[in-house]
C-alpha cells in the first residue's frame, strides 16, 4: 500500500511516498512554496521518481502552512503534530523537536511513547526563523547553502539581536560597515536564530534525545549553535525538510488501513 | 402591547444594545448627564441618579468586531497614543477625538462618518475602577482631561491574598461612599439610597440569569456555544443594573433549557472535543476563530473573561463590603494561586479537554501571568494548552493561518488524549 504526505511550507513544498508505512520510496522538495507552482512540481517529482500514479495512493494526508489550499487531499493535520510522528519514526529516542522552517520556528515536547506533551511556536515575527536567515544572507551577499561553511571560519560571535528581523539587520549593516569579519557576524546571525529556537525549547523543558528539523536544520551552523546554546548533542533529522510529509503519509497510512 | 414581546434572545439582543445607545443620546439632547464607564465599574450609582451610562470598552470591542477598529486607531496614532497601548483605550480615544472635533467645528470628521462605530454622545463624566487593571487610570484621566469633565475613580487594591480581608472591604465600601459624595454634587441632588436598593435587586437579577446562561456549558454535548456569551456580554457590561439585560439573559437562558430538553445542541452533533478560552474574545477575527474551532468540532465550554460579570452581592447589605466583595474578588485582581483555582474550576464544570491561552497584545495583566497559569493548570489536571497571538482590538496582531495552525495541534492533542482515554 503506497500512502503520500504533502507539506506546503510557506518556502518550500514536499510530498513523501511511503510504502506500507515504512519504506520511504520518494520524497521530493521544490523550494517554492503554497500559493506558487511549488506543490505540483514536487507531486509530479514524486510520481516521477517512484513511477507511481495517482490511483496507485490509498491516501493522502497534507500538513504545513498551504494544507488546506492542496487539492485532493484526503485530511489535513497540523505540522505539529506530523513532525512529531515523522520525528519518532526516524528517531524514536526523541524528547524535543527544534523544528524551523521558513516563517514558524518550533519546539515540541514528546512524552515517552512520542506522544506530544506540549509545544510553543514563534510569535507573529520572522525572528528565528528561515525567512530571517534569508534577510541576513542577502545583506551578506552570501547565500544560504554557504552560510555554514563561512561560519566556520570564524573567529569570533558579533552580538546580533534575536528579538526582531528589522533591527537585526540593521546591527548586521552597522557591523559590516564598522569593519567586522562577515563570518564572525554570520556566526553571530545563527546565534540569533538559535537563540530564539532555544527560548521556545526552554519553555517545554529540554530533554534528550534533542532533534532538529525543518529547512534550517540543513544548516549545521545553526545546528552548532543550537547545540551550544542548550548545552547538548543535538540529532539532525535525516532529510530534514521531509520529515513534516514523512508524518502526514505515516497519519495517511494509518488513515488508510482503518478505511 | 411591549415592542419586545414575542422576540428571541438574539433579537432582544440586537433591541437592548441600540437602545441602550438611544437612552444615551436622548439623555444628551434633553441636557441630561452621560457618563462613560469602566466595565466592572460599579454602575449603581450612576444609574441611581438617573445618568445615562456608555461603555467605552464594549464600544470599542463593537467597532472591532464591525471592522472598524483600524480607523479609529489611525486617529489615536496621530494624537500619539503608542502602539503598545491598551487598543480598546486607543480606538476609544480615537473616537472620541472625532466626536470632540466634531463639537468644536460642527462638522463630523469624515472617518466618523465612514466608521461602523455605535453613534454615542460624549461623556459629562466618567468614572472609573482599578479592579481589571491600571490602564482605565490613566485612560480615564485622558478623557476627562481632554474633556475638562468630572472623573470619578473608585480604587480597588490588588487582592496578593485570599480570601479578602475585612480591611479591603472596608476600604472599597468607603470608595463608593465617596463616589455617591462626588456624584450627589455633579448631579446637585442627595443620593437616592431607595431607588439604590432597587438598582441593587436589578443588578442582581441581571447577573442571576446571566449566570442561567453560563452554566449551560456543563452539559455534555452542550446546548451552549460559548462563542455566545462573547456576543451577550455586551449588556451585562452595559446594561446590567437596567432590566434590558435580566430580560435579555432570561429568554436566552430559557431557549437554552429548552433546546436541552429538546435535545438541541450548540454543534448538533457535531461536538467532539470541548475548550476552555482564556482572555478577552479577538474581536476584529471573532467570527475566523469560531469557524476555526467549529470546524474542528470543538466548542467553547470554559471561559473566564464573560464570567468577570458574575458580580453576585447580598443587595440589603447597607454597608456594602457584599458589593465591595463582588467587585474586588475579579479573577484578574487576585493572586495567581486564586487565578488557577477560577481557571480550573471552570474547565473541571465545562469539562473542557483543554484550553486557548490568549496571548493579548493589548492586556498585560490577562496575558503575562498566562505561561506560569497554564504550567500550574497542566500540572494539576494534565489537560493540554495551547497560546495563540492576538489583540482585543487590533487586527493587525493576529495571524489567521498562525492561529488554524496552534488550534489544530491542540485539537489533535485534544483527540489523541481522548482516544488513548478510550
Amino acid at each position: 500500500m503506497y500512502t503520500m504526505g504533502v507539506d506546503v511550507g510557506s518556502a518550500s513544498s514536499k510530498v513523501l511516498i511511503l510504502k506500507d508505512g515504512k519504506d520511504i520510496v520518494a520524497a521530493e522538495v521544490v523550494q517554492v512554496g503554497t500559493g506558487s507552482s511549488g506543490p505540483q512540481k514536487a507531486l509530479e517529482k514524486a510520481y516521477e521518481v517512484s513511477g507511481l500514479t495517482r490511483e496507485d495512493i490509498s491516501y493522502i494526508v497534507a500538513t504545513g502552512y498551504g494544507r488546506f489550499n492542496f487539492p485532493g487531499a484526503d485530511k489535513q493535520i497540523s505540522e505539529i503534530s506530523c513532525h512529531a510522528k515523522g520525528i519518532v519514526f526516524l528517531v524514536p529516542t526523541a524528547r524535543t523537536i527544534i523544528d524551523i522552517g521558513g516563517q514558524d520556528a518550533k519546539a515540541i515536547r514528546l512524552d515517552d511513547k512520542g506522544g506530544i506533551k506540549q509545544f510553543f511556536m514563534n510569535d507573529k515575527c520572522a525572528a528565528g526563523t528561515g525567512r530571517f536567515l534569508e534577510v541576513m544572507a542577502r545583506v551578506l551577499e552570501t547565500t544560504l547553502d554557504e552560510m555554514a561553511g563561512l561560519d566556520e571560519q570564524a573567529t569570533d560571535t558579533a552580538p546580533i539581536s534575536s528579538t526582531c528581523t528589522v533591527f537585526a539587520e540593521s546591527e548586521v549593516i552597522s557591523q559590516l560597515s564598522n569593519g567586522v569579519s562577515r563570518n564572525n557576524i554570520i556566526k553571530g546571525v545563527h546565534l540569533s536564530v538559535a537563540s530564539r529556537a532555544c527560548g521556545l525549547a526552554y519553555r517545554g523543558g529540554v530533554e534528550k534525545d534533542v532533534v532538529m528539523t525543518g529547512g534550517v536544520a540543513k544548516n549545521a551552523g545553526v545546528v552548532r549553535a543550537v547545540a551550544g546554546v542548550l548545552k547538548t548533542d543535538v540529532i539532525v533529522a535525516p532529510n530534514p525538510q521531509t520529515t513534516g510529509a514523512l508524518g502526514a503519509a505515516l497519519f495517511a497510512y494509518e488513515a488508510a488501513q482503518k478505511k | 402591547m411591549s415592542l419586545t414581546q414575542g422576540m428571541k434572545a438574539k433579537q432582544l439582543l440586537a433591541y437592548f444594545q441600540n437602545r441602550a445607545d438611544q437612552d444615551a443620546r436622548e439623555a444628551k439632547a434633553r441636557g441630561d448627564l452621560v457618563c462613560w464607564s469602566a466595565s466592572v465599574a460599579p454602575p449603581e450609582f450612576c444609574v441611581t441618579m438617573g445618568i445615562a451610562m456608555i461603555y467605552p470598552e464594549t464600544h470599542a470591542a463593537g467597532i472591532g468586531a464591525r471592522k472598524g477598529a483600524m480607523d479609529m486607531l489611525e486617529v489615536a496614532d496621530r494624537k500619539g497614543y503608542n502602539i503598545d497601548c491598551c487598543s480598546y483605550g486607543r480606538v476609544n480615544m480615537g473616537y472620541m477625538e472625532c466626536l470632540k472635533e466634531t463639537a468644536i467645528t460642527g462638522v463630523k470628521p469624515e472617518v466618523l462618518v465612514n466608521s461602523p462605530a455605535a453613534d454615542v454622545p460624549l461623556p459629562d463624566l466618567v468614572i472609573t475602577c482599578n479592579n481589571i487593571c491600571n490602564t482605565l487610570l490613566k485612560w480615564y484621566e485622558n478623557l476627562a482631561a481632554e474633556l475638562d469633565i468630572p472623573c470619578i475613580v473608585i480604587d480597588v487594591p490588588f487582592n496578593h491574598t485570599m480570601p479578602i480581608p475585612e480591611y479591603a472591604k472596608a476600604y472599597i465600601a468607603d470608595q463608593f461612599r465617596n463616589a455617591i459624595s462626588q456624584l450627589e454634587v455633579i448631579c446637585g441632588r442627595p443620593f437616592d439610597w431607595k431607588k439604590f436598593k432597587e438598582v441593587k435587586d436589578q443588578t442582581q437579577r441581571s447577573v442571576y440569569h446571566w449566570n442561567r446562561i453560563a452554566d449551560m456549558a456543563q452539559y455534555k454535548p452542550s446546548p451552549l456555544n460559548g462563542f455566545d456569551l462573547f456576543n451577550y456580554m455586551a449588556l451585562i457590561v452595559a446594561c446590567r443594573s437596567l432590566d434590558y439585560a435580566e430580560i435579555t439573559f432570561k429568554a436566552f437562558a430559557d431557549e437554552l433549557e429548552e433546546n436541552l430538553k429538546a435535545g438541541i445542541y450548540a454543534f448538533k452533533g457535531a461536538e467532539k472535543t470541548r475548550f476552555q478560552w482564556e482572555g478577552i474574545a479577538v474581536w476584529p477575527h471573532l467570527g475566523h476563530t469560531f469557524k476555526s474551532m467549529k470546524g474542528l468540532n470543538s466548542i467553547m465550554t470554559g471561559t473566564a473573561y464573560p464570567a468577570l460579570w458574575d458580580l453576585h452581592y447580598d443587595a440589603n447589605d447597607e454597608s456594602m463590603h457584599s458589593m465591595a466583595e463582588a467587585y474586588t474578588r475579579i479573577y484578574i485582581n487576585t493572586c495567581l494561586q486564586n487565578k488557577v483555582d477560577v481557571l480550573l474550576a471552570i474547565m473541571e464544570k465545562g469539562k473542557v479537554d483543554g484550553t486557548i491561552y490568549h496571548l493579548n497584545r493589548s492586556c498585560k495583566l490577562m496575558s503575562f501571568l498566562n505561561v506560569e497559569t497554564a504550567e500550574i493548570i497542566k500540572e494539576k489536571n494534565g489537560l493540554p494548552y495551547v497560546s495563540v497571538d492576538g489583540d482585543q482590538t487590533d487586527p493587525r496582531v493576529f495571524s489567521p493561518a498562525q492561529f488554524d495552525t496552534r488550534v489544530q495541534a491542540l485539537v489533535e492533542m485534544m483527540e489523541a488524549n481522548m482516544a488513548a482515554a478510550e
